[in-house]
């Protein structure tokens, strides 16, 4: 009860916080359309190409996209936090009541809440072009995305906590995230991937929400894939919540 | 009652007892020990002053204190709790307010407070009611509705004293609370401080500024290598350590002088020094007296005596090997 009013005011402060600084609105909105139309229409030409799945080019590329606007949105969020370490704000919340796994749980629903605007919004423009999505995938589909969001925002915070500085910060963030982005299969699918490219895939866990999303975007709600996905994105989103929770407690210095 | 009902009656009078408290921290060349087994005793309604040169536990002590790092070793009892056992509780018990303040610069000072006390429990009601008063308190309200961000340095440390009294707390802990304002604004903030003394609080505070120390704690102690090194009254330990300096300029016979006096129970030391006679001896005020008499009986003329008390910076030299000064950087 505690921690769910707690996560509540937090996540107010945070949201009130993202909500004056209309340029991070503004950057979130403009980032997936120019994706869409910058990028989305090379796609049509080669939709044709042998391995190439199945379901039209938008329907192919918009779940990689959401996954890629999820996931480094998502990266990134640590440096407000890094900035509030030096500031002294997160020490001083430390020393209040406040529970510990709302001080990070609250920031992270304001950057789900935020992620999820983005999608539908990105969604919605896609769908004049060609794409189309069951109401019921729709919603697992942002569930997932949650769960994602989630599981980046959280090791983020937990990484910003661990180095506490945007030099040593960005860098290491940045390098993990490509390699993990470019082995999901985000941008073309891994099925035109040689197979030893596919079998380091194989333990991307981005590799797996990536299959789902696709899956969901054709219509196989009832796929494996789509359980699989959801299933091994979920189980790490709450063991990084827990890690970061964890480093909410005990950040020193 | 809760488990910890008897030692709170147990420790009444003591608002901070610490017990070896020690803290090292982890580095690649292996532990370093900042706090080498620290035992503190503040009473309530003390304003107890922490000093120390930087990097001599100061700090660390402090944190630990608030429940913001645990300790390696020792017991210690915070505004009647446990601190290894309940922290939550000393959380709820005390406010701290450290160096950096820790206001968002893009959050108005009546947001930070109302934030502040829903953080300690309160309705959203009552934490408006009690961010208006503080702000009224604090002198803060031309710029209650404003972003912390355009707050002058004195108007910040208000605020962030302001967001450690937000549940009333007992006992407030300030890390430096004065450093980098203008000499107004510490004015004003040692009357807000003495104000809080005089209305029950307990307050724990560090300070590079001795004669901040000496102007507004009741009891001292001073920290160095994680070790308390002195601690008493302001009074106690200028006493302790260095004495009081009287200085004398005779017109006769020096030595005659000195053989005379430096047999005397109450002069510690003396010597001479450019024609002058210093003696050092335990309390000036009875001393003087007592050398005037003799100088007198002994038919020897005096021609300047002057009485020098000591500073806490010669206390804090003599305890360290250093000036505060030179660290306070």
């Amino acid at each position: 009860m505690k921690t769910l009013r707690d996560t509540w005011i937090v996540f107010l402060r945070y949201l009130g916080l993202f909500v004056h600084n209309p340029a991070w609105i503004v950057i979130g909105v403009v980032q997936p359309l120019l994706y869409l139309l910058l990028f989305a229409p090379l796609l049509k030409s080669i939709a044709a190409a042998p391995g190439f799945p199945p379901g039209g080019a938008y329907n192919v590329f918009v779940p990689g996209l959401l996954i890629q606007l999820g996931m480094f949105g998502a990266v990134s969020v640590g440096f407000s936090l890094i900035a509030e370490l030096r500031l002294g704000v997160i020490e001083r919340l430390r020393v209040t009541p406040v529970s510990r796994l709302s001080l990070l749980l609250g920031r992270a629903l304001r950057d789900i809440l935020n992620l999820l605007i983005q999608s539908l919004l990105l969604i919605l423009v896609s769908l004049p072009f060609g794409l189309n999505i069951h109401p019921v995938g729709l919603l697992v589909m942002l569930a997932l995305l949650a769960l994602i969001a989630l599981l980046f925002a959280s090791l983020s915070y937990a990484v910003a906590l661990w180095l506490r500085s945007e030099d040593a910060f960005a860098p290491l963030v940045f390098t993990a995230a490509l390699p993990l982005l470019l082995l999901s299969g985000v941008l073309l699918p891994l099925t035109l991937a040689p197979a030893w490219l596919r079998a380091i895939a194989a333990i991307n866990p981005l590799a797996y929400a990536v299959d789902a999303t696709r899956a969901i975007f054709n219509n196989h709600l009832g796929s494996v894939s789509v359980a699989k996905g959801v299933l091994i994105v979920a189980v790490l989103a709450f063991l990084a919540l827990a890690v970061a929770a964890r480093s909410f407690g005990r950040a020193a210095a | 009652m809760d488990s910890s009902a008897s030692e709170r009656s147990h420790t009444e009078s003591a608002m901070i007892e610490t017990n070896g408290l020690r803290y090292s921290y982890k580095t690649r060349r292996g532990p370093v020990e900042a706090v080498a087994g620290v035992n503190l005793r503040v009473a309530a309604g003390d304003l107890f002053g922490f000093l120390g040169p930087n990097g001599a536990g100061k700090t660390t002590t402090l944190r630990m204190l608030a429940t913001l790092l645990p300790p390696d070793d020792g017991e210690a009892t915070v505004a009647g709790c446990n601190l290894r056992r309940e922290p939550q509780q000393v959380r709820e018990r005390i406010g701290y307010v450290g160096q950096r303040g820790g206001t968002d610069p893009a959050i108005t000072g009546r947001n930070e407070l109302m934030f502040q006390a829903r953080l300690y429990g309160a309705p959203a009601e009552t934490a408006r009611k009690r961010a208006a008063e503080l702000l009224t308190v604090l002198d803060l309200e031309v710029c209650a509705d404003r972003p912390t961000g355009s707050y002058s340095g004195g108007q910040r440390r208000r605020l962030d004293i302001g967001l450690g009294l937000v549940h009333r707390p007992r006992l407030l802990f300030l890390d430096e609370p004065t450093t980098g304002l203008d000499p107004q604004s510490r004015a004003y903030l040692w009357d807000e401080v003495r104000r809080l003394r005089d209305g029950g609080t307990t307050i724990f505070l560090t300070t590079h500024y001795l004669e901040e120390a000496d102007a507004l704690c009741n009891r001292l102690a001073i920290i160095d290598h994680g070790k308390i090194v002195a601690e008493g009254t302001p009074d106690e330990l200028k006493r302790q350590i260095a004495g009081d300096v009287v200085t004398l300029g005779v017109a006769g016979d020096q030595q005659a002088v000195l053989a005379l006096l430096a047999q005397q129970p109450f002069v510690r030391n003396s010597g001479t020094e450019q024609g002058l006679l210093r003696l050092y001896v335990d309390r000036g005020e009875t001393a003087m007296p007592a050398i005037l008499r003799l100088l007198d009986g002994a038919g020897l003329e005096l021609q300047t005596v002057t009485l020098t008390r000591p500073s806490l910076d010669n206390v804090f030299l003599r305890q360290t090997g250093r000036s505060l000064r030179e660290t306070a950087a």
